[in-house]
This record gives C-alpha cells, sequence and structure tokens, in this order.
C-alpha cells in the first residue's frame, strides 16, 4: 500500500471515530456509533497490517489479546465498571511505554532518524512526552484500579512533604529529559521513565475514595494524550486524532465531575479529601431527633401518592436492589403513580455509573432523570424515595455556608411534600458530614439494608 | 515562505483540530452515557495498537519487535474489551416497552 492510501484509510477510520462519539448523543444512536468505532478500529489495523513484515505474530498477538479481553468483556460485573476502565487505562499507558522503547531502540525503523545517526531532536521530545505520560497513566491507573476494587484501602495516603517530594521528583525527571534531549542514550531515558512510574503512584495515593470520578476521568484523560503523544513521535496522525479525541473526552469528564462536587480540579489532585474528616465531624454532641417507619407505612405512603421519584445511589448498587427496586416502580405504576429517577451527576463510582446500573436493571430510560431536568419538579412531587444517597441530597450544601460541601450542586429533596430515606443506620455517607434531611419534620427514616426493605415494600403494596 | 514544512508543525495542525472536534462532540453526549463514552474511549486509545504493530514489525526480530508484540496484546486487550463491553452496555438502555 502507498503512503497515501494508507493516509486516506486513516482519514477514514478517523471520521469513523468521530461519528462513535456523537453517537453517543442519545441511546438509540449510540448502538450504530458502536458499530462505527468498530469497522473504524478494523480499518486502521488491517491497514496497519499491510505495513508489517511478520503478520503471523501480530495476528498471535492480536489474537491472544482480543481473547482476553472479549472474555472480560462478557463477564464485567455492571458494579465493577469503574475498576475495569481504570485497568484499560492502565494497559494503554504501559503500551505507550513500550512502544515508545520500541521506537528509540531502532529509530531509523520508523523514519524518525537516518541510519547511523541519532534521533531527530523534535522527536526526542515527542518521545519523551509520549513516554512519561505513558509511564504515569500506567501506575496511576493501578493504584486507581487497586482503591476501586477494594484491594487497597480507599482512604487517602498522605504524608508530610508529600507534595514537595513530587515537585522535586517532576524536576529531577525533566532534568533527565533535558539530558537525553542533549544526548539520547538509553540512561537518561531509563532513568526518566522509572521516575515517571513511581509519580504516578505518589500522585494517586493521597487521593480519596470519594473523589475516584474525578480520577477516572482525569487517568482517561491521560491515555489519549500518551496515545497521540506515541503519535507525535511516530509521525502517524491515527494516534493523533484518536488520542486526541480520548484526551479531550476524559478532560471535558474531569469537569463534570468537579463541578458536580463544587471542587477544583486542583484541588482533587492535591489529594486528601474524605476519610479523616468523618472522625472529627461525628463528634457533634448534640442530640437530633428523627422520626423513623416501616416498610409498610412507606409501601401506604408511596401507593397513595400521585407521584414518587426515587434517588438512588451508590448504597443501592452495593446491596444489589436494581432490580428490586424496578420491581417496586412497575407495581407503583400498575396503580397508576408516576414513578421517575433522579440522578446526582456522581452518583456511583464515575461518570454515569448509576445510569448503567439501572439500565441493566431493566428501569427504562425515559423514567431515568438527570438532576438540571428534575430538580424544579420536587417542590411538585408527593414522595421522594431517597436509597443508597446521602451527600448529594444534603441541604446544607445550600443553606450552610460553613459546610465542607456548601455550593457543591444537590437534588433538591427537601423540597418534596414526604421524604423516606432508606438507610443502614444514621452513619455519615462519604464526606463525613451529618445530613439535616434527615431530622426534618416530613422525612421518615427507614433502616435496614436496602433490598431486603425494598422487597418487604413490594409485598406490603400488593 | 520557501523550504519544505516540518512534520511536527502538520502534526501540531492535526493534533489541535482533533482536540477542537473532541470538544465539541463530546460535550453533545448525554449525561446518562458518560460510562459507556469512557469504556467506548479506553477502545478508541486502544488504537496505540497501530503504533505497537510497527514496533514489532523491523525486518529482523529484536528487542524492540518483541517490546511491541507485548503492546499489541495489551492494546488488543483494550480494543476487543472496550468495544464489546461498551455494545454490552448500550443493549440495555431500553424504552419502556408498551
Amino acid at each position: 500500500m502507498s503512503a497515501n492510501s494508507v493516509y486516506l484509510a486513516y482519514l477514514v477510520a478517523a471520521v469513523l471515530f468521530i461519528l462513535t462519539l456523537k453517537g453517543l448523543s442519545s441511546p438509540i444512536s449510540s448502538r450504530r456509533g458502536n458499530m462505527f468505532g468498530m469497522t473504524g478500529m478494523a480499518i486502521a489495523v488491517l491497514t496497519t497490517l499491510s505495513l508489517t513484515h511478520n503478520v503471523t505474530y501480530i495476528l498471535l498477538a492480536i489474537a491472544v489479546g482480543g481473547t482476553i479481553g472479549a472474555i472480560v468483556a462478557r463477564r464485567i460485573e455492571m458494579t465493577a465498571m469503574p475498576e475495569l476502565v481504570a485497568a484499560m487505562h492502565s494497559l494503554v499507558g504501559l503500551a505507550a511505554v513500550l512502544v515508545a522503547m520500541a521506537a528509540f531502540n531502532n529509530p531509523v525503523a520508523y523514519g524518525i532518524a537516518l541510519p547511523g545517526e541519532p534521533l531527530h531532536s523534535s522527536n526526542r521530545i515527542e518521545l519523551f512526552i509520549g513516554t512519561f505520560v505513558g509511564a504515569i497513566t500506567f501506575t496511576g491507573s493501578i493504584i486507581a484500579f487497586g482503591k476501586l476494587s477494594g484491594k487497597l484501602s480507599g482512604r487517602p495516603l498522605r504524608f508530610a512533604g508529600q507534595h514537595w517530594l513530587n515537585l522535586l521528583l517532576g524536576i529531577v525527571m525533566l532534568g533527565f529529559g533535558a539530558a537525553f534531549f542533549m544526548n539520547p542514550s538509553w540512561m537518561p531515558f531509563l532513568i526518566m521513565t522509572a521516575i515517571a512510574l513511581v509519580l504516578g503512584v505518589l500522585l494517586i495515593m493521597p487521593i480519596g475514595g470519594a473523589d475516584m470520578p474525578v480520577v477516572v476521568s482525569m487517568l482517561n484523560s491521560y491515555s489519549g494524550w500518551a496515545a497521540a503523544g506515541i503519535g507525535f513521535t511516530l509521525n502517524n496522525n491515527m494516534l493523533i486524532i484518536a488520542g486526541s479525541l480520548v484526551g479531550s473526552s476524559g478532560a471535558i469528564l474531569s469537569y463534570i465531575m468537579c463541578k458536580a462536587m463544587n471542587r477544583a480540579f486542583f484541588n482533587v489532585i492535591l489529594g486528601g479529601f474524605g476519610g479523616e474528616a468523618a472522625a472529627e465531624a461525628s463528634g457533634d454532641g448534640e442530640q437530633k431527633t428523627y422520626r423513623s417507619g416501616s416498610a409498610d407505612d412507606a409501601a401506604f405512603l408511596m401507593s397513595n401518592a400521585d407521584s414518587v421519584i426515587i434517588v438512588p445511589g451508590y448504597g443501592l448498587a452495593v446491596a444489589r436492589a436494581q432490580h428490586a427496586i424496578n420491581e417496586m416502580s412497575k407495581v407503583l405504576s400498575d396503580k397508576g403513580v408516576k414513578v421517575r429517577y433522579a440522578i446526582h451527576p456522581v452518583a456511583g463510582r464515575m461518570p454515569g455509573h448509576m445510569n448503567v446500573l439501572l439500565a441493566e436493571a431493566e428501569v427504562p430510560y425515559e423514567q431515568v432523570v438527570e438532576m438540571d431536568e428534575i430538580n424544579n419538579e420536587f417542590a411538585d412531587t408527593d414522595v421522594v424515595l431517597v436509597i443508597g444517597a446521602n451527600d448529594v441530597v444534603n441541604p446544607a450544601a445550600k443553606n450552610d455556608k460553613s459546610s465542607p460541601i456548601y455550593g457543591m450542586p444537590i437534588l433538591d429533596v427537601y423540597k418534596a411534600r414526604t421524604v423516606l430515606v432508606v438507610k443502614r443506620s444514621m452513619a455519615t455517607g462519604y464526606a463525613g458530614l451529618d445530613n439535616d434531611l434527615f431530622y426534618m419534620d416530613k422525612t421518615m427514616m427507614v433502616f435496614g439494608d436496602a433490598k431486603k426493605v425494598v422487597e418487604d415494600i413490594i409485598k406490603a403494596i400488593d | 515562505m520557501t523550504g519544505a514544512v516540518d512534520p511536527f508543525v502538520l502534526n501540531l495542525t492535526v493534533f489541535v483540530l482533533a482536540i477542537f472536534v473532541g470538544y465539541h462532540v463530546v460535550w453533545n453526549v448525554t449525561p446518562a452515557l458518560h460510562t459507556p463514552l469512557m469504556a467506548v474511549t479506553n477502545a478508541v486509545s486502544g488504537i496505540i495498537i497501530v503504533g505497537a504493530m510497527l514496533a514489532s514489525s523491523p525486518e529482523k526480530m529484536d528487542i524492540g519487535s518483541v517490546l511491541g508484540l507485548i503492546a499489541v496484546v495489551l492494546a488488543a486487550i483494550n480494543v476487543f474489551g472496550g468495544f464489546l463491553v461498551t455494545q454490552r452496555m448500550l443493549a440495555m438502555f431500553k424504552k419502556k416497552e408498551k
């Protein structure tokens, strides 16, 4: 294949990737979009295959990786999606580092150096950037994976002088990058890579479990930039375009997540939120009274309502109550009650996680409404059922200036006529804060395991 | 203006334009599909497979081609895993049966 036809095929693949992302503007077009993406990738891979010499080995490698990927994709539970995504980011990061090493090992083969001469100077910078972004993505994603899957503690790990150490390492890494630029040899390249690997660990360790949606989005972005960086090194447009699409997507998601938590991006990156605050805030001393009721009471209130809004949080998924809650809303709908779900952008462990969990339980997506669209309707709603959510319905975010979550957008549940809260106990949420919603006169607490409570409610309605 | 354009400048042009396209397209993604978005971008970032394939292809096998082949395996996991899990998720988003 001529270089021109290769680039034209890459152009077709790039357009298909753009259509893939465009398709995600609605659930209906999204399935076609995913097909476009697969087609684009097939075109890119087959085109590249025509340029390679050892086709057999490459096909074998694709078969091995493809089989692993297909098995994982089939088996993974939807609650574990954040871990899977984090694990996949780390693979892209590692692949980028390996490709960079291979390119440096034999630059002539990529046309980025003339035989007998060292690497072109502009390619040195690109190689350096692609490698360190890849290395940070690799180890950072492994830590994120550990925290999300519970293999590592979700608590932020902090120590004195942490940020200074990171800064120092960053400067030393840049120093070796400069040394590599002056004299492209393995020694500075490998030291620089090793420091980047360590930095990836140190950057993610201090970030707490509550901030994981931001971290996962950020690493998503990094994995794209790593691919784009390698594209610069190899002068390959396909890598640059696809990498940039992914990079900007991850950056936008990080921004949306930060906004939904009212956190500044750098504040999240510097870490330390969640975990420690819990111990301090609990010693309030003041005894407040709340009203508690049974599943029967909840069933009575909801079946006599005109409209019910369900506010699910990650607690719902942990209790595996998605299917039960869908059953409950069907029973209520049959009785003529209008049932909808209100989703806060940070419900779940990654952007859009709660929507997928509800979709898996076969909740029709028209019933699932985003925060901005439904917030005006709480005031006209008879009953709101909060299940496994806490901080995202805490009115302190609106009216208590001293609260750490002041300014965070919340679901205006407190405006509804009656509020039911299903919780295990009066314990605090992620942010470690007490929630005034629980002590309001119109609120009734229903204690117990989410799934058990919902099943009892269904029985009581029938 | 004299001389040929440096490939870096061409790369930069493509890079900047692609970021603009990505920015505008991704803002139109409905929040309900943000998880499938991340899964499918995982698959798309598996495009590093192109670099990995080129890395594993010098005419004689050396340490570089071995590294390249390992990278092909890793990227293929992303490509297949990413697209298939996205497909699985998107199939769940159904309308209410009438």
